[in-house]
């Protein structure tokens, strides 16, 4: 029975205590929630070893729900904190939960240096183009000319590749995929707990009552499918001219590449200062 | 000698004074005094103004910037001008002539030497005037023994500049001879 | 009474977890007193914050360069890899702060330090700390503000910000030395309180304390006394994170200890989930505010100088309070009676203290490196004294206030 799907996501919940959740009907981020567990049965790590961290905003809300170690933080210090909790123990697995403006926005500077320090912290930014928990605002992912509630006549930024920023600044594992691709998105996460350093794995996700409504978009299932039709696998976007590629979701592990992990490195620091130290 | 004396040492940054200050107030450390030593200094590493207060006591120092001062070394004319007034009675100035061409107030006991000539000169580098006017404070003085002034820039300067050092506060000593 | 003699704060009892602390890796503070054979030694505020840092047991630091603090994180970086502690250079204040909370949520003894600027960044993580009641310390250098202000010059314009800081109500215990010796020992007890209240204790230094030196001679380390966080004895499933018992001090599992509590900056309920039900939110706030409020005793520290006979009484913390010593020696020379009262713990306040100071004197001078702020804390307990009665001197200009000021203020109101 353990094999089952459902049974796994269920035993892995605080099922007794925190239910039902905040997210809206068609959300994305129940999605991520049960890849993000079967990934973690699937390698049989022990939940006490795991430490959820989040920041603000809807996806960072998934941490309560959760039967790990959960800690839900400040409003774009998710990676600040998670770097705490990494540099003092180094054998927990730690994932950090956020979304686009939480990462991107606000906590953008800190998704930068934590890239370049390449210390493991296994980051999945659920980007949903908007900012769900206050109404609907301007993200740093919100399309040209897409409409928020901030940009009622259309937002005149251009939006941010985030997967680009990470690999920009010397994430060694980054991957995109979206809310669709469920089966993809697991692996992804699998490999990625797997991987000895930064991971950031971008889920592009469906928020159909705000951004949805505000884009008309149609309902969650129309959001899902337009997802499966206007993405491509990175292994087809090498074969396709670049106007075929225009306006796609790219998917794929963009970036797998091993290079000194921060919290490795420091201590081998320390056995180096006590080695010489001891000379 | 004062029960309680004031020592501020004055110019521009770079010339060395906080660490000619440190260097006192751990000779006076070394002979079981009780020594406080704050530093004024503005954001530049070189140039601008800095100062460094020695205060050397045998009871406690409630207040630790000198605001009677025993003894002004100033290296540069804008410190000399800013601190001259800040002399007690009796006080002592010590200026580098290099630097200081004018005195706003004749001070009963000044010792006028161009401390920065002389250690171009006979050290081959300015580097070292900080140790030398020390020094040269420390026998006109007497606030330290000379012994301790030796032992506390053994310790505190880096080991490839402590014969350096020490020949400018032979150089300074005997200066002060004259 | 609330009342303690700075002398006694340095008797330790023996510490019962000494065997943990000597297996460690020697300190350079130890190398220190080797090779002088703990004679007294000639050092700076700023390095005594860092090595009674790491005789607390902190083991885990994260900072950003700031004037006049950085010589804490310099000292850090140097001595916490030699005995496999944690220093990491972040990317900013911000960072800085969340990051110890992680560290300290996953067990560590975390601390950072910095000034002004930077201390205003950390308010939120501040609030952080405190409403999950997770022990950090973060040590102030003050200088000159507001914003980038005058970033070596002196000043005590943080006192309020160190209680105010961040929004909301959020009580605060805020220490404040007046020596390079008091620094070292007030940066053991910030530690120390900050495990046992499970709460963010700042330690407000003065710049000029930070940065002067003085011949100090540090406790052997077998004499310090260290307060460690009481862990949970109860299996994972019974483990409340926020469980009450004797004066609101309660048990700490750390992650990956098998407790896998919830930690979140929301309003949350005893097991530390979040909750909108008013009963609940109200009795976590009243935690708060009990834990600090009930336990005044333990935390305030004042000392008291010359107050015996006084009939003038200054109320001064840290460089002022030196100032105010300074003249009272020569007020007390001309048979002026004068004394002070200086709080080494500023908030809590200590009402008590300052209740009794104001039963038996007729004036009270307030000299403060700010523009007035602990003046009024002192107007608030006098209650219908005449406004004639309580003097402040302040001055933001970079500069002391000198004995001189004091001493002046003195003779005008005898």
């Amino acid at each position: 029975m353990a094999n089952i799907p459902q049974r796994i996501v269920h035993e892995y919940l605080r099922h007794d205590k925190k239910f039902p959740h905040v997210w809206c009907a068609g959300c994305s981020n129940g999605i991520v929630l049960g890849a993000i567990i079967r990934a973690v049965a699937s390698l049989n790590i022990d939940r006490n070893d795991i430490v959820m961290v989040s920041g603000i905003g809807c996806s960072s809300r998934m941490p309560v729900y959760v039967d790990f170690n959960t800690l839900h933080t400040l409003h774009g210090r998710s990676i600040a904190f998670a770097t705490g909790v990494k540099l003092h123990k180094p054998h927990l697995k730690v994932i950090v939960v956020t979304g686009d403006g939480d990462c991107a926005a606000i906590g953008g500077n800190h998704l930068i240096h934590a890239a370049r320090r390449n210390i493991d912290l296994k980051v999945v930014m659920i980007n949903n183009n908007i900012y769900g928990m206050t109404g609907g605002q301007c993200s740093p992912t919100t399309p040209h000319n897409a409409y928020a509630t901030t940009a009622p006549y259309g937002n005149i930024e251009p939006d941010f590749d985030i997967c680009n920023l990470a690999m920009g600044a010397g994430a060694t594992f980054v991957a995109r995929t979206t809310a669709f691709h469920v089966q993809e998105m697991q692996s992804m996460i699998k490999e990625a707990l797997q991987h000895p350093g930064f991971s950031l794995i971008e889920v592009v996700s469906a928020c159909p009552v705000i951004y949805g409504r505000l884009n008309k978009k149609g309902g969650a299932a129309q959001m899902l499918k337009d997802f499966r039709d206007n993405s491509l696998p990175l292994a087809a976007v090498e074969k396709l001219p670049p106007e075929k590629v225009e306006g796609k979701i790219i998917r794929g592990i963009l970036r797998k590449e091993i290079r000194p992990e921060f919290t490795a490195e420091y201590a081998a620091l320390c056995k180096r200062v006590q080695t010489e130290r001891g000379e | 000698m004062a029960k309680t004396f004031e020592v501020r040492l004055s110019g521009s940054g770079g010339q060395g004074l906080i660490l000619a200050g440190i260097i006192l107030a751990k000779a006076a450390v070394l002979e079981n005094r009780k020594v406080t030593q704050t530093q004024s200094y503005g954001p530049e590493s070189r140039g601008g103004y800095s100062h460094a207060d020695v205060i050397i006591s045998d009871k406690e120092i409630y207040f630790p910037e000198a605001t009677n001062i025993n003894c002004l070394l100033a290296l540069t004319q804008e410190a000399c001008d800013k601190f001259l007034f800040d002399l007690c009675e009796n006080g002592i100035l010590i200026i580098d002539t290099t630097f200081v061409k004018n005195l706003a107030m004749v001070a009963e006991n000044t010792y006028e030497i161009p401390f920065t000539e002389i250690a171009q000169e006979k050290l081959g580098s300015p580097i070292s005037t900080n140790i030398m006017a020390l020094a040269f404070l420390v026998k006109i003085t007497g606030i330290v023994k000379e012994s301790s002034l030796k032992k506390a820039i053994e310790e505190t300067v880096k080991p490839a500049f402590v014969d350096l050092n020490l020949k400018a506060m032979q150089i300074g000593f005997e200066l002060a001879k004259k | 009474m609330t009342e303690k003699e700075i002398s006694k704060q340095t008797k330790h009892k023996t510490p019962s977890d000494k065997a943990s602390l000597a297996a460690k890796p020697e300190s350079k503070l130890e190398e220190i007193q080797a090779k002088h054979e703990r004679k007294t030694i000639l050092m700076q505020g700023n390095e005594a914050v860092a090595y009674g840092a790491l005789d607390a047991g902190v083991n885990f630091f994260a900072g950003y360069p700031i004037t006049p603090s950085t010589e804490i994180a310099e000292i850090l970086a140097a001595e916490l890899p030699k005995r496999n502690g944690v220093f990491v250079q972040m990317e900013d204040e911000l960072a800085s702060i969340c990051t110890i909370i992680g560290a300290s949520l996953a067990g560590a003894k975390a601390l950072t330090a910095t000034s002004g600027p930077g201390f205003s960044l950390m308010q939120e993580g501040i609030g952080f700390a405190k409403i999950t009641e997770t022990p950090c310390v973060v040590v102030d250098v003050q200088r000159v503000g507001p914003s980038t202000g005058m970033p070596t010059s002196p000043a005590q314009g943080d006192m309020m910000q160190s209680k105010w800081g961040s929004h909301g109500d959020s009580p605060a215990i805020v220490l404040y030395p007046d020596s390079v010796k008091e620094s070292y020992e007030l940066t053991i007890r910030a530690v120390n309180l900050s495990e046992k209240y499970r709460t963010c204790v700042i330690l407000l230094l003065d710049e000029v304390i930070a940065h002067m030196r003085e011949a100090v001679c540090l406790p052997d380390i077998a004499n310090v006394k260290i307060i460690n966080r009481i862990k949970p004895t109860v299996p994972p499933q019974w483990y409340k994170h926020y469980d009450e018992n004797q004066k609101y001090l309660s048990p700490l599992a750390s992650f990956g200890e098998g407790y896998r509590f919830h930690v979140t900056g929301l309003t949350h309920d005893s097991h530390g989930f979040p909750t909108n039900k008013p009963g609940e939110a109200a009795e976590m706030m009243e935690r708060l505010r009990k834990k600090i409020s009930y336990n005044i005793r333990d935390l305030v520290q004042i000392e008291s100088y010359q107050m015996e006979d006084a009939k003038i009484a200054i109320f001064a913390a840290g460089i002022s309070s030196r100032a105010a010593k300074a003249a009272i020696a020569s007020a007390r020379a001309e048979g002026i009676k004068v004394g002070l009262l200086r709080p080494l713990t500023i908030w809590p306040f200590p009402d008590d203290a300052v209740r009794k100071m104001l039963r038996n004197v007729d004036t009270v001078i307030v000299p403060e490196l700010n523009q007035g702020q602990l003046i009024h804390e002192v107007e608030r307990l006098t209650k219908g004294k005449s406004d004639g009665g309580l003097i402040p001197i302040n001055k933001v200009s970079s500069e002391l206030i000198t004995p001189n000021e004091i001493l002046n203020k003195i003779k005008e109101v005898c």
